[in-house]
């Protein structure tokens, strides 16, 4: 089947078999690879993207439901040259180690933080408990959702 | 598929500086091995044994061949060259013979135009197969049946165990072995089997050359290695296998083993298209090797002052169905099994054994995390039954250089253990929180029922150390290229694998700091334009790339000197000093050393356990680390911060579940890792104390933290429970009083 979605503000379309995720068609069909496929049963938060403006695993979606949809991916965050201010603050975190999780754990953050700007320790913990991350056990990204909040 | 070099600046060492990977990773531009595409391609999937031990009677592959989009569907008889493999010990196939020794063995791969018809094709290919009874335990092994006759590890200098399925036997006798002490405690310890679990699956891509040869785009921790495996399987010679680091999704260990390295140039080699293959979390869980689960049983011997005389330990490791790297985690286990304290009587028996369970192999630790736990246990027993403060207890008999490891090594470099302890012991933990309180900072979080009545909080403390460096006589080596221009400016070329942990930031920073310009680039690591840079292992690469690359740029500028004007390309090897076997009969060293050099972390851990369900918050954590020399203070810490979770997750949630040699729970809905939920603060203090025996003094710091947080946080839950606590990981009933 033929799906049209708006990606990042622009329209796109593919050609997707039935049991396509909208992941899968992200990566392979788009060309957006930064969503990242780790666990691909909605467990750990690398493949999260915003759908019409909800978080979601995009593992999770089919790609035909996101037909006529607007969906941002890690991608559509920053503004030309200038990386968001929850990207800028992941790298002066040191919060990046292989990365992996990275795009996932931006684009939660992102979500958290227009929800919720100023968040409690307790608030950005239990934001980010859907996002698995192996190598920095989370202080570095703790410290970066602060930073980003012009907390720190 | 060229890959453009990178250009960036960066600090020198000492520094803390970004690293030059995190603008790409967070913008979600990083290509990750799984990223990679070429046109044309098509996708390979692998189907695996359901049987833990069987014969194979059969495979045909007639109907997989005529599903739809089917390029490929290949088995062992389509094996170019030879038809084992192994990263020490060439006793694993390529693809199954006429058995499989474990659960998920890989028995045919297939190539196909989409995923999902890769899939469907493996799933038509009919296996016949005779189910045998697995070999599930690891003491019964010992008793047969032998899954390798032919003892693939016998005849390397080790000693060679004529039992049934042994590995690896290693004993060392240190002192008087059966010297008394005042006082004996015994003690048995179980450790579970755990899983690297990161986040990047196993994936690759491999492109044919058109003239019979491949490159190969792969998340691997050792590229050399790979290629010296792929190239005899392949038939090839290796100058036309070229191996390319794909962008690496995390390692710790379970990237050493090949995975789809054969198996995805096979595919492309045979079908001329270029083959990607990734595995989902499901496969992963088969796709690599774990940490070996183990039994261990002690016997500490100690004066009433509480010195210890005579440490007796037995060590069983699980090696699972092929040999991998056991022989050097049983070494491994042994060598650091008594912790880092003045022993002057041992005897160790370090065994690993091959069953039918998933193979083992690196895991962060390696080795020393399973001894750590148990021998650290030991310690707060005996402190507990002299009624001495545990702190003061390991302070009593911390090793320092010039002490005697039961190896018969002595400690020449830097070793700070009695400043690791105090300033760990040191660090104050935050006041007790008081009820009620968010249930989210309850042990369970908000799925408590309670309102916390049965919370119980408990201090405990651990210290842990490990080698830096392979050892035991390996030729460890690392090379790096450095080529400087006219202009300037300056290339680093090294086959490092960046997996995550920051290597590059580190070859970066000696480049600087030898040349004195920001003008560096980094080459793609690859192996045809450099020789072998090791592992990305045993916290070996910040030592020995900043070895090579420091000697290559002080090789390049005398170069340039005699040439100026001139573009210079020099390379250059790294070798850290040279360490020698252990005796295979008494475990002692044959030379000057087995170990280069050693890391340590102290470890001081607070938690809360809800007594009444078996839940546990892990409220707070100190730790200490020698670290020699801090390249970039930002991403030591981060190392502590994440090792620490790893060893977390083994001491609360993280163990692969067999049933007769099966995974049972291969996904990340039953296999836990440690969430955001799950981590507590970790306050970390860097100990500098410059190694001399090592480039800049500098030591590798990932695996201390996992060594010890594991023992360190078991302490607080016995220190808030009173429950012995063996076994790891802790269960809910272990805790529930």
């Amino acid at each position: 089947m033929r799906i049209s979605v708006t990606v990042n503000g622009e329209r796109v379309e593919a050609d997707c078999w039935e049991g396509e995720s909208l992941l899968f068609a992200l990566r392979e069909k788009l060309g957006f690879f930064g969503s990242k496929n780790a666990c691909e049963q909605g467990e750990c938060g690398s493949c999260s993207v915003l759908l019409d403006g909800t978080l979601v695993c995009s593992c999770l979606v089919l790609a035909a439901q996101a037909d006529g949809h607007e969906v941002t991916t890690v991608e559509g965050l920053a503004d030309g040259e200038d990386l968001h201010p929850v990207q800028q603050a992941f790298v002066d975190a040191g919060a990046v180690q292989c990365g992996f999780c990275t795009p996932g754990l931006v684009v939660a953050t992102a979500d958290l933080l227009r929800r919720n700007p100023r968040p409690n320790d307790d608030e950005i913990r239990e934001a980010l408990s859907g996002n698995l991350c192996r190598c920095t056990g989370y202080a570095k990204i703790f410290d970066a959702v602060r930073m980003a909040a012009g907390m720190e | 598929m060229t890959q453009t070099v990178q250009r960036l600046k960066l600090g020198k060492i000492g520094e803390l500086v970004p690293r030059r990977d995190a603008p790409p990773k967070v913008q979600g531009e990083f290509a990750y091995a799984s990223d990679l595409s070429a046109p044309g391609m098509l996708w390979g999937h692998t189907l695996r044994s359901p049987h833990a031990h069987a014969k194979i009677l059969s495979i045909d592959t007639s109907a997989a061949l005529t599903m739809p989009g089917v390029h490929a569907v290949l088995t062992h008889a389509d094996v170019p060259g030879t038809k084992l493999y192994g990263l020490e010990f060439a006793d694993q196939p390529v693809l199954a013979i006429d058995r499989v020794l474990y659960f998920g063995e890989p028995v045919a791969v297939v190539a196909a135009e989409h995923p999902e018809q890769a899939r469907r094709a493996a799933e038509s290919i009919v296996v016949e197969y005779e189910a045998l009874d697995a070999v599930a335990d690891m003491e019964r092994a010992l008793d047969g049946p032998d899954l390798h006759p032919e003892k693939p590890t016998h005849g390397h200098g080790y000693l060679d165990d004529p039992r049934p399925n042994v590995v690896r036997h290693i004993v060392i006798r240190h002192g008087d072995a059966d010297a008394a002490g005042d006082v004996s405690i015994s003690g048995y310890y179980e450790i579970g089997i755990q899983d690297q679990a990161f986040l990047g699956p196993e994936s690759g891509l491999s492109v044919p050359d058109g003239e019979g040869g491949v490159d190969i785009y792969v998340a691997t921790q050792w590229l050399h290695v790979d290629r010296a495996q792929v190239a005899p399987c392949l038939g090839l010679p290796e100058e036309s296998v070229r191996i390319h680091l794909g962008g690496v999704g995390g390692a710790f260990g379970g990237r050493e083993d090949l995975s789809i390295q054969i198996h995805s140039a096979m595919l492309a080699l045979h079908t001329n298209r270029p083959v990607k293959m990734v595995y989902n979390r499901e496969e992963s869980f088969t796709g690599h090797v774990h940490r070996h689960p183990a039994r261990i049983w002690c016997e500490h011997r100690a004066t009433r002052e509480g010195r210890l005389v005579n440490v007796r330990m037995r060590i069983l490791l699980d090696g699972g169905a092929y040999a991998s790297s056991s022989t050097a985690v049983a070494s491994n286990a042994a060598s650091f099994a008594c912790g880092p304290y003045e022993v002057p009587n041992a005897l160790i028996e370090s065994t690993a054994v091959y069953t039918n369970n998933p193979p083992c192999g690196a895991m962060r630790g390696f080795g020393a995390v399973q001894t750590c736990f148990a021998a650290e246990a030991q310690m707060d027993k005996l402190a507990a039954e002299l009624d001495i403060d545990p702190v003061e207890l390991r302070l009593l008999n911390a090793l320092a250089p010039g002490d005697v490891l039961p190896t018969g090594q002595p400690i020449t470099g830097s070793l700070p253990i009695a400043e690791l302890i105090r300033e760990a012991a040191a660090l104050e933990p935050p006041p007790a929180e008081e009820l009620p309180r968010d249930p989210i900072r309850l042990p369970g979080g908000a799925g408590n029922t309670t309102n916390g009545e049965g919370v119980r909080r408990g201090v405990g403390f651990a210290i842990g150390f490990k080698n830096i460096g392979y050892s035991e006589g390996f030729d460890d080596y690392t090379a790096a290229r450095v080529r400087l221009f006219a202009d300037g400016s300056a290339e680093v070329d090294c086959a490092a694998a960046e997996v995550g942990q920051g290597v590059t930031g580190v070859m970066l920073q000696v480049a600087r700091t030898e040349l004195g310009t920001e003008d560096v680039r980094l080459a793609p690591s690859q192996t045809a334009t450099v020789d072998s840079a090791g592992s990305a292992s045993a916290s070996r690469l910040t030592m020995m790339v900043s070895g090579a690359v420091r000697d290559a740029c002080r090789a390049a500028l005398a170069e340039r000197d005699l040439h100026p004007g001139e573009d210079v390309d020099v390379e250059r090897i790294y070798r850290h000093p040279r360490t020698t076997p252990l005796d295979p009969e008494t475990g002692q060293i044959t030379g000057d050393r087995a170990h280069v050099a050693f890391a340590a972390c102290a470890m001081k851990v607070v938690v809360e356990v809800d007594v009444d369900l078996g839940l546990t918050r892990v409220v707070w954590i100190g730790a200490a680390q020698d670290v020699g020399k801090a390249v970039n203070p930002q991403q030591v810490e981060g190392q502590i911060e994440g090792g620490t979770a790893q060893g977390l997750g083994l001491a609360l949630m993280e163990e692969i579940q067999t049933r007769d040699g099966r995974i049972t729970n291969a996904s990340f809905t039953d296999y836990l890792i440690p969430t955001a939920l799950d981590m507590p603060p970790v306050d970390s203090v860097i100990i500098e104390d410059p190694d001399p025996n090592t480039p800049y003094g500098v030591k590798g710091v990932g695996e201390p933290p996992t060594v010890v947080s594991t023992a360190a946080i078991v302490a607080a839950l016995r220190a808030a429970t009173g429950r012995e606590l063996t076994r790891v990981p802790v269960k809910p009933d272990d805790i529930c009083l």
